[in-house]
């Protein structure tokens, strides 16, 4: 009898263990959203959303250029990852002597395991010059952010992708060859498209990823409040507004930097939800 | 004919383009390590690693810096495993596939997700000044425990699912109750793979610094309790890079995070080559 | 997670378990089955002579609770050693200042910490710090605090050592930060716009230079923001067509400050009241010091800090005040 008690009690116990991490979850959520929602419904949500001006000491509190600012700077770093991220896992999948896997694979690991931080100084001290010099303005800009986010993606979209094709049965690639199809052909027109969906998969993953991403951003983006008007121009995105004002801000300041927090949460949700619903389609 | 040569032409055309891509990846990487280790590895001596940054950063060594590192990824470590473990076991031994576990499943899934800069803000609101715990070692840990917990609960499930059904065969049919197979007969085996697990989070807690810096402070001095804040590597690099305090100490401080990150990434990938090996 | 997901950790084919592996399992269990029907402790419930892990995680669990107990006992925070947060601005010089004082008072424990000068006054009214540094002066309900000035800081308008301008009048200052005068050559630079760098909005030097030279005008929009004084000195050093506000005691050789209405910002200047962009540097207390504050606050008005101040460029100041 003990023995059932005792195990029942295990039983109970790892059960309440388990919900930890929606425990966790909804303890962020109710937080966050605590702070954030009533703010939104004190100045309304379309001149949250949609306002343009972002001006605390005057209390105009507009995330659109902000809104814009991420998604450009997300947008340019797919521009960047997906086809280098595709290729790679392409490269990696059909192409590789063995010695080149042995320098690719821990070349990437790598690049996933180096903290933000450092790619966000070694942008400023190599790319940002760079940019200002041969490419015009201030070089604190959209571009050097997306061209650092979209490696900082690489890692993210080139291992499921691969994954992806490796999952794929030989007799696709077999079947394609014995139709007469180069090699080329085969992976782009049979092999790739029946990948799809785990390709498609760790696209949003690293754009959720890309969304995310704060300290680098900071170091590079600029963060002008305007609204950008060309890759060129420096910008903020929801994160960085977030980083950059939080230690300095208090009451409706603070609750506005919350409520871009509630804004950044749903996008998160969003794109991971729509991920998680792709990557278990695609079969586990 | 034409338009058969063409297909070998395309083919020729991709295949440098990807050879292209792949180089410039390798290139890359290359790059922004050669940068930062070029200027830093002079700087790492033996006393950059003992002793205790002086006057603002500009001299002394990262000693403080160190032990906060530890002390953080410590604390979440101690945090996190026995949560993640315990969930891991649960959804793999005690349940079916159903609605409680999709629950488990969506919610571990969803926190992956969040953003480091969301755990920042819910680690300062909640930690700091409703738990009243102040930016200390242990506000940071929690916040970084909650951060890592995805990836152990993931690593450890997937190291369970490996563990052939017959192991809880031979254990259940020599008598044991639920808990003792999962305790003797999976765990043991399962070990390898959630060490990896802790070592990818180890990791990843080495490179954060957004949350850090509002849930654990960003003090210099050597902290003497769980409640004293502290400033974690990471932090202190991008502190002296942006205050430009020293660049020659920033170099340094990077340095030491790379070979760090470096260190702790061939320890993650050799165990889970071992792990492979050994099940084989 | 997708990854770790599907990195496939490869299982032997055969499903078979070496011998020896459940010879020991079995010896690990101990007594078989029947056992535990029985009423009271089935032998294999005792000890752990294969269950180190069992025990381990009981152990384990315990060490958890106590976690949670230190978590909630600690919750009435008492550390010794006093927390000191506030202003970026004041932030090195407080650390500087505490380096000191820890060498002479070896017991005692100073933690200086960022996040701003309206963060570091809230931290003090929430209790969260003892000492909040600000680098503006009190507003609003602030004033019922006790402030001490510690130092006067200028507020230095720098451009790149290899800019033509030398020198502007506060309305050409405030013009070009507005957004009004945009290109270099309208001051007798050369044909290029102006890129302007600020700080962040709740930054009190920036709270300082709205106020002693912006007016009523807002900052453009279009200007970069940077979230330290350090960052706008590399940005400015970095760029030939950069303008942004520092404080003077972060003026080094990368970067030119420029004179305001004919006066150089200078220490001399600053004392004679002639350079007119100056801020105070605060500490905020609840109430009057006391104990450990008190001592770090004589400590800091003390004549030896205060030529420390002097030395990392900022303009010492000998009489207490309060509201700033």
């Amino acid at each position: 009898m003990k023995l059932e008690i005792k195990e029942k009690f295990i039983e109970k116990t790892l059960l309440l263990i388990a919900f930890s991490s929606i425990l966790i979850l909804a303890l962020i959520a109710s937080f966050i959203f605590g702070e954030g929602l009533p703010f939104i419904w004190k100045i309304g949500a379309i001149d949250f959303l949609f306002g343009e001006r972002w001006v605390p000491s005057h209390g105009e509190f507009g995330i659109l250029p902000m809104i814009v600012g991420s998604f450009l700077v997300t947008f340019g770093a797919l521009l960047l990852g997906i086809p280098l991220g595709l290729a790679c896992a392409v490269f990696l999948c059909e192409w590789t002597p063995p010695q080149a896997a042995m320098v690719l694979r821990p070349a990437i690991q790598l690049l996933a395991a180096i903290p933000s931080v450092i790619y966000g100084f070694w942008g400023l001290v190599v790319l940002v010059p760079l940019v200002r010099n041969y490419l015009g303005g201030p070089g604190l800009s959209i571009f050097s952010g997306s061209v650092i986010l979209g490696f900082m993606i690489l890692p993210t979209i080139i291992s499921i992708s691969e994954d992806s094709l490796r999952a794929l049965p030989p007799s696709y690639k077999a079947g394609g060859l014995a139709l007469g199809a180069t090699h080329w052909q085969t992976i782009w027109r049979v092999l790739v498209p029946a990948a799809k969906s785990g390709i498609v998969a760790s696209v949003i993953l690293g754009m959720g990823r890309a969304i995310g991403e704060t300290m680098a951003m900071i170091m590079i983006l600029g963060n002008a409040v305007k609204m950008p008007s060309s890759f060129l121009d420096s910008a903020r995105t929801l994160t960085t507004n977030i980083g950059i004002e939080m230690g300095y801000a208090s009451g409706d300041h603070r609750q506005a930097l919350f409520a871009t927090g509630v804004i950044l949460f749903f996008i998160i949700m969003i794109l991971n939800s729509s991920a998680i619903v792709l990557s278990r389609r695609r079969g586990s | 004919m034409r338009s058969n040569r063409l297909r070998f032409y395309t083919q020729s055309l991709a295949k440098i383009l990807i050879w292209i891509a792949a180089l410039s990846t390798i290139a890359v990487m290359i790059l922004i390590l050669f940068q930062i280790l070029a200027e830093g590895l002079p700087i790492l001596r033996l006393s950059f690693f003992l002793e205790s940054p002086k006057s603002m950063g500009r001299e002394g060594g990262i000693l403080t810096t160190i032990i906060g590192t530890i002390a953080l990824t410590v604390v979440a470590i101690i945090v996190a495993t026995p949560l993640g473990v315990g969930t891991a076991i649960f959804l793999r031994e005690y349940t079916r596939e159903s609605q409680v576990s999709r629950i488990i499943r969506f919610g571990t899934d969803c926190l992956a997700g969040v953003p480091s800069i969301i755990f920042g803000l819910f680690g300062f609101v909640f930690f700091v000044i409703f738990l009243n715990m102040g930016w200390s070692i242990l506000s940071g840990g929690l916040t970084l425990a909650a951060m890592i917990l995805p990836t152990i609960i993931c690593t450890t499930e997937e190291a369970i699912k490996t563990i052939p059904y017959s192991y809880r065969e031979v254990s259940y049919s020599l008598g044991g109750t639920k808990w003792q197979t999962v305790t003797r007969a999976i765990l043991p085996s399962a070990l390898p793979g959630i060490f990896t697990g802790i070592i990818l989070s180890v990791g990843r807690s080495i490179g954060e610094t957004a949350a850090i810096i509002l849930t654990a402070g960003s003090s210099l001095v050597m902290p003497n309790s769980l409640f004293s804040p502290i400033r974690t590597m990471a932090v202190h690099f991008y502190i002296l890079a942006r205050e430009g305090i020293s660049m020659e100490m920033a170099y340094g401080t990077g340095a030491a995070l790379i070979l760090l990150v470096l260190f702790i990434n061939t320890i993650a990938n050799w165990l889970l080559n071992r792990y492979i090996r050994h099940r084989s | 997670m997708d990854k770790i997901r599907s990195t496939k950790l490869q299982v032997p084919n055969s499903k078979q378990i070496p011998m020896t592996k459940i010879l020991k399992l079995k010896q690990s269990l101990s007594n078989p089955p029947p056992a535990y029907r029985q009423a009271g402790n089935p032998p294999f419930l005792k000890g752990g002579e294969g269950g180190f892990l069992e025990f381990g995680i009981w152990r384990l669990g315990f060490l958890l609770f106590l976690l949670c107990v230190s978590i909630t006992v600690g919750c009435q925070r008492s550390k010794a050693g006093i927390t000191v947060a506030g202003s970026t601005s004041v932030e090195p010089f407080a650390e500087l200042l505490a380096e000191e004082y820890m060498i002479h008072h070896p017991h005692s424990h100073i933690y200086v910490q960022g996040g701003g000068s309206t963060a570091g006054i809230e931290a003090v009214r929430s209790h969260a710090a003892d000492i909040g540094m600000s680098s503006r002066s009190l507003m609003g309900g602030e004033k019922r605090l006790y402030a001490v000035i510690i130092a006067k800081d200028a507020i230095a308008i720098t451009v790149h050592p290899k800019n033509l301008v030398q020198g502007l009048p506060l309305v050409k200052v405030r013009d070009v930060f507005s957004g009004k005068i945009r290109n270099w050559k309208e001051l007798g630079g050369h044909d290029h716009p102006i890129i302007l760098v600020t700080r962040e909005e709740g930054s009190g030097t920036r709270e300082a230079f709205q106020k002693l030279v912006m007016g009523e005008e807002e900052i453009s929009l279009e200007a970069l923001v940077q979230d330290s004084n350090g960052a706008i000195r590399q940005v400015v050093s970095s760029d030939p067509n950069t303008i942004g506000y520092i404080s003077l005691g972060l003026v080094n050789e990368k970067v030119k400050a420029l004179e305001v209405s004919g006066v150089e910002p200078s220490i001399k200047n600053i004392e004679s009241g002639r350079y007119h962009l100056v801020r105070p540097f605060l500490f905020v207390l609840n109430a009057e010091p006391t104990g450990e504050s008190k001592a770090f606050i004589d400590f800091v008005m003390s004549p030896k800090a205060q030529k420390l101040l002097s030395k990392e460029g900022l303009v010492s100041i000998l009489s207490k005040s309060s509201g700033g």
